[in-house]
Formats: structure tokens, C-alpha cells, sequence
């Protein structure tokens, strides 16, 4: 649906600057399933901003191509780009509401810029109000919502001219955790139940695992890793991928006095619920000491990770164990002796 | 100070000359000075018409022009005047300074008014497919209208004292009363209640303008 090929952009240089201009992104290839809900995770400053803009347009790149839907973003002439902006929508951080227009005004407004009958825009925009759960708020103004309500009025606009894409611009950065969850769950919803392909970027490890299929991560223009959002949650492989799960998650309490041997288990799905530990201590005579974990879900999938300390017994056959179950086991470390 | 030497005829005739004024010089105000403060704003740095060239040369005849100091626009412009309007004296020949003088200080309130508006907005629009006239006019301009319309309030009293003003020319109106009968003739009665008038004038046009403004506001 959404093909990065090797895109670079590089912002013209400030006339008082010195040197060549300021990349904001270099040679990013990736590609977006269509019905997938695609992260992209950065730092301020990584060029998300600027990622998700060349999607719409809203940017052109300096090199490389964007193609969307079928179209090559900057081949695109006026009237090309505004045919793809009404098939792609976009929702915004601070929502950029008309605060001049009604909700019911700023729901219709891709419509009649698109020159659609009223009758259509009457109806469509009662539609999309009765979505979002806002039809009680058509006659009031932006500034009389919360922040949770404009975010629903931005999805609703977004959602306007029946977009086969929506692009999420931090849409839940202002907002409170309980509000978050609630805009995350219409944003998953939508993508279940229209099929809607959707690209969000944010900084928070949180969003990605609760509504993403996939996740890139990004640090200064490149992307340093991407994957399924299991593969990087739980085996980060870039530095930057293992600082925002430790900022999800909290570090786990790594002791060097303690002796043994430091393995760090993964369990996903089913094993997750299993009393493995228990077994494998019984069966190998080996004690364990947790040092730290965490139990939680991705998306619809329970998964946990512990890191334990394992002394006395038979360690290694304690560690084929675990693999046996279908945990996957790293070492951390060794400590002691 | 008798109020008996007043003569209340001509002081009528005097607001009605101030006021014709003062209402055709807003509209021709308007209607020049805010698609000049949209190209303004339009031209400028970072905006969708980006324009050195024209920017510079615009925002430098609205400098000039404002630099120069009514009293003197009004002299200077008379020949100007009299080729548009055939004459220089009375309320015709008001008008054109007056729209000289007024409109592109509107112009740049209406500068700043559009600055006001926030960029987000200006970004989802073009992100919804909009072309850059549906953005100026369904989104920009509706945006900044609170700001629009308290620069022309601000317009409209800086009219009031150059209507004032101009009757030092023959343009007639309260302030060339106050000029002939209140300052040359010593007729203070007279100089209290076209100052009265006035002063009235300029609280009613205030409190129309911020009415108006709380209407169209919804912050």
C-alpha cells in the first residue's frame, strides 16, 4: 500500500547557516501492508514528522521515491495529489480543528472541499458523528470538547472522504492515558472493521504495542530497526529499539552479586500462563532468583519475560528445559564462582 | 459658555458629512486594504505564495505610505484627488486620502491577524485536499476573522480623527466645525460638543467592533 524506496530528505540550508542543509531523513526504504497498522518509533527530532508527511505529500523528498496506492507521491500534479490526499486521511496531535466551524462543520469540510452535494455532506457527516460517538456535539464549537473529544472530531474529519489510509501525526501524544486508550481502541477498530491501512509514529513504546502489527524504529533520518511488533519489543537489536521497551517497561533489576547464571526468558502465548518455572526447578534441582520481569500483552497476545539468577543443580539442562517448552532463553551474564 | 449661539442645523449637517465620510472611506478601506493584507501575509516567508520580490515591494509602498503623515497626505494628494473625484473640497473629495492613509494600516493589522492563525490548521486543510484558494478562503480567513474585525474597528476610529483632520483642507464634517467656529471664532460651546460627538462616535464604533468580535470568536 505505502513504499519507501530509499527516500532521503534534506531541508535547504538556512542562509546564515554554514555547510549543506539538514537531513532529515536518509535512504529510509520500508513498506506498509495495505490493512496493517504500521508504527514508526523515534526520538523528537528522528523525522517522523517529516516520514509521515511525504506520505500525503505534505513534504517532497530529495531523494528516492514515495509511492502510495499505486502513485508515485511527487509525480503527482495538483489535482493527482489532491485525488490521493482524499483516499489517504490524517489526524493530528494537536487536532487542528477549525475553531470558527461546528464539529458538524469541521467533519464536512473535505467534503464540500471535494464539491460534494449537500444532501451527501449532511448525511455522510451525521454518520461519521454517530462513529465516533459525537452526534450530541454537532452544534458545538472545538473549544467547548476535551482533548479526547477533538481527537474524535479529527478522526471523524479524517475519516470524511472514506480514506483507504489514515496517518496518525502523534495523535495521542496530548493526550491523558485514559483518553489515549480510548482514541488507540477507535484506531483499531477502524483498521479492523474498514480495513483500514494506518501509519502512526509517536515516541511512546506504549502505542506501538497495543496497536501495531509492525513497527520501525528511527533515529536520526535512518532506520535502525524494523520487524513485527513482538520481535522488537521483546529482542530489541539497536540501542535505540532497547531504550524505548526500557522506558515502557522499567529496567529489570540486574545484580552482579548474585552468583549463577543470568538468563533472561521469553514467553509468548500460551506458555506464558504455564507454571514452567516451577517444573523445570523440580525436575533439574536448579534454584532461580527473579531479578526482574514482566507479564503484560501485545495487542491480543500475553507474553512475558523474566530474567532469573540460576544456581546449583543441573543448569544446563534446566536451560534445554525451558527451551523445550517453547521459551526462548538469552544469556545475560554470568556472575560468581 | 451659552448654548444659545449653537446652531444645531449645521451641527447635524456636520455629523452627517463625518459620518458619510467615514463609512464610504471603511468600505473602499476594506475593499483594498484586505486583499492587500492577504498578499501580504501570502507572500511572506514560509507562506504558500512565498515572494521576495513581491513581498519587499509591497511591504515597502504601504511603509512609505504610512510614514507620511496624514495632515501632509492630505495636501500632498490633492492633485491625485481631483483627477479621481473632480474635486478636492468636501466629503468627495475626502475620500480618496482617507482610503490612502487608512488602508494600508489595515492592511497590516490584517498581516498580523492572519500570522495569528494556527499552522496546523492551515496543514490539515492542504492534508484534507484542499487547493491554496479553498484554504485562504474556507480556512485562513474564517480563522483570523475575530482578528480581521478588530483591526477594523481600530481602523475605523483612526478614520475618525483623520476625517477630523481633512477638514483642515475644506473637507468639511465636525472637525472642520471645530476648526472654523470652536478654535477660530472662539467658540468654545461649539468645540465641547463636536468633541462630545466624536468622542461618542469612537465609543459606539468600539463597542460595535468588540461586540461583533465576541460573535464571531469561539476560542
Amino acid at each position: 500500500m505505502i513504499a519507501f524506496e530509499a527516500v532521503s530528505k534534506t531541508y535547504a540550508p538556512q542562509a546564515n547557516a554554514k555547510g549543506g542543509g539538514n537531513a532529515a531523513l536518509s535512504e529510509v526504504s520500508l513498506s506498509v501492508k495495505a490493512g496493517e497498522v504500521f508504527g514508526v518509533i523515534g526520538a523528537s527530532g528522528a523525522g517522523k514528522s517529516t516520514l509521515i508527511r511525504l506520505i500525503n505529500g505534505l513534504e517532497k523528498p530529495t531523494g528516492g521515491r514515495v509511492v502510495v496506492d499505486g502513485d508515485d507521491v511527487a509525480a503527482l500534479g495538483v489535482e493527482g495529489l489532491r485525488a490521493l490526499r482524499r483516499r489517504v486521511g490524517m489526524i493530528f496531535q494537536h487536532f487542528n480543528l477549525l475553531s470558527s466551524k461546528t464539529v458538524a462543520d469541521n467533519v464536512a469540510f473535505p467534503l464540500k472541499l471535494a464539491g460534494r452535494p449537500a444532501a451527501e455532506v449532511k448525511a455522510r457527516t451525521a454518520e461519521l458523528l454517530a462513529r465516533v460517538g459525537l452526534s450530541d456535539h454537532a452544534t458545538k464549537y472545538p473549544a467547548q470538547l476535551s482533548g479526547g473529544q477533538k481527537q474524535r472530531v479529527g478522526i471523524a474529519r479524517a475519516l470524511a472522504t472514506g480514506p483507504k489510509v489514515l496517518l496518525c501525526d502523534e495523535a495521542t501524544s496530548a493526550l491523558d492515558p485514559e483518553t489515549t486508550e480510548q482514541i488507540l481502541d477507535l484506531v483499531s477498530n477502524l483498521n479492523r472493521e474498514l480495513g483500514l491501512t494506518i501509519v502512526l509514529i509517536t515516541h511512546e513504546m506504549d502505542v506501538v504495542r497495543r496497536v501495531c502489527d509492525r513497527v520501525a524504529v528511527l533515529e536520526a533520518g535512518r532506520v535502525v530497526e524494523s520487524g513485527a511488533v513482538e520481535d522488537v519489543f521483546l529482542h530489541p537489536a539497536s540501542d535505540t529499539a532497547r531504550r524505548f521497551v526500557r522506558e515502557a517497561d522499567g529496567e529489570p533489576a540486574a545484580d552482579a552479586m548474585l552468583a549463577g547464571r543470568v538468563v533472561r526468558l521469553t514467553f509468548r502465548g500460551e506458555a506464558t500462563y504455564k507454571p514452567v518455572l516451577g517444573e523445570v526447578a523440580r525436575a533439574t534441582g536448579v534454584d532461580y532468583s527473579i531479578l526482574g520481569g514482566r507479564i503484560h500483552r501485545l495487542r491480543e497476545t500475553p507474553y512475558g519475560q523474566l530474567t532469573l539468577a540460576l544456581t546449583g543443580g543441573d543448569v544446563d539442562a534446566a536451560i534445554a528445559l525451558f527451551q523445550a517448552e517453547g521459551v526462548r532463553v538469552d544469556h545475560v551474564g554470568e556472575n560468581g564462582r | 459658555m451659552s448654548v444659545s449661539n449653537i446652531d444645531w442645523s449645521e451641527i447635524a449637517q456636520a455629523t452627517l458629512d463625518t459620518l458619510t465620510m467615514l463609512g464610504g472611506s471603511m468600505v473602499l478601506t476594506v475593499i483594498l486594504g484586505l486583499p492587500l493584507g492577504v498578499i501580504l501575509f501570502l507572500t511572506g516567508k514560509g507562506q504558500m505564495l512565498q515572494n521576495r520580490a513581491a513581498n519587499g515591494a509591497l511591504s515597502l509602498l504601504v511603509n512609505i505610505l504610512r510614514s507620511v503623515p496624514f495632515v501632509i497626505l492630505l495636501i500632498v494628494m490633492i492633485p491625485l484627488t481631483v483627477a479621481l473625484v473632480g474635486t478636492s473640497l468636501g466629503v468627495p473629495g475626502a475620500i480618496p486620502p482617507l482610503v490612502v492613509g487608512a488602508a494600508p494600516f489595515f492592511a497590516r493589522l490584517v498581516e498580523t491577524a492572519l500570522r495569528e492563525v494556527d499552522k496546523g490548521v492551515i496543514e490539515a486543510s492542504f492534508a484534507m485536499g484542499a487547493k491554496r484558494r479553498q484554504v485562504v478562503l474556507g480556512a485562513l480567513l474564517p480563522e483570523a476573522m475575530p482578528g480581521v474585525i478588530a483591526a477594523a474597528t481600530v481602523t475605523a476610529i483612526a478614520l475618525v480623527s483623520y476625517t477630523a483632520m481633512a477638514g483642515v483642507v475644506g473637507a468639511g464634517g465636525l472637525g472642520d466645525l471645530a476648526i472654523r467656529f470652536g478654535y477660530q471664532r472662539f467658540q468654545t460651546d461649539v468645540m465641547v460638543v463636536t468633541v462630545v460627538l466624536l468622542l461618542v462616535l469612537v465609543q459606539v464604533l468600539q463597542m460595535v467592533g468588540d461586540t461583533v468580535v465576541r460573535r464571531v470568536s469561539h476560542r
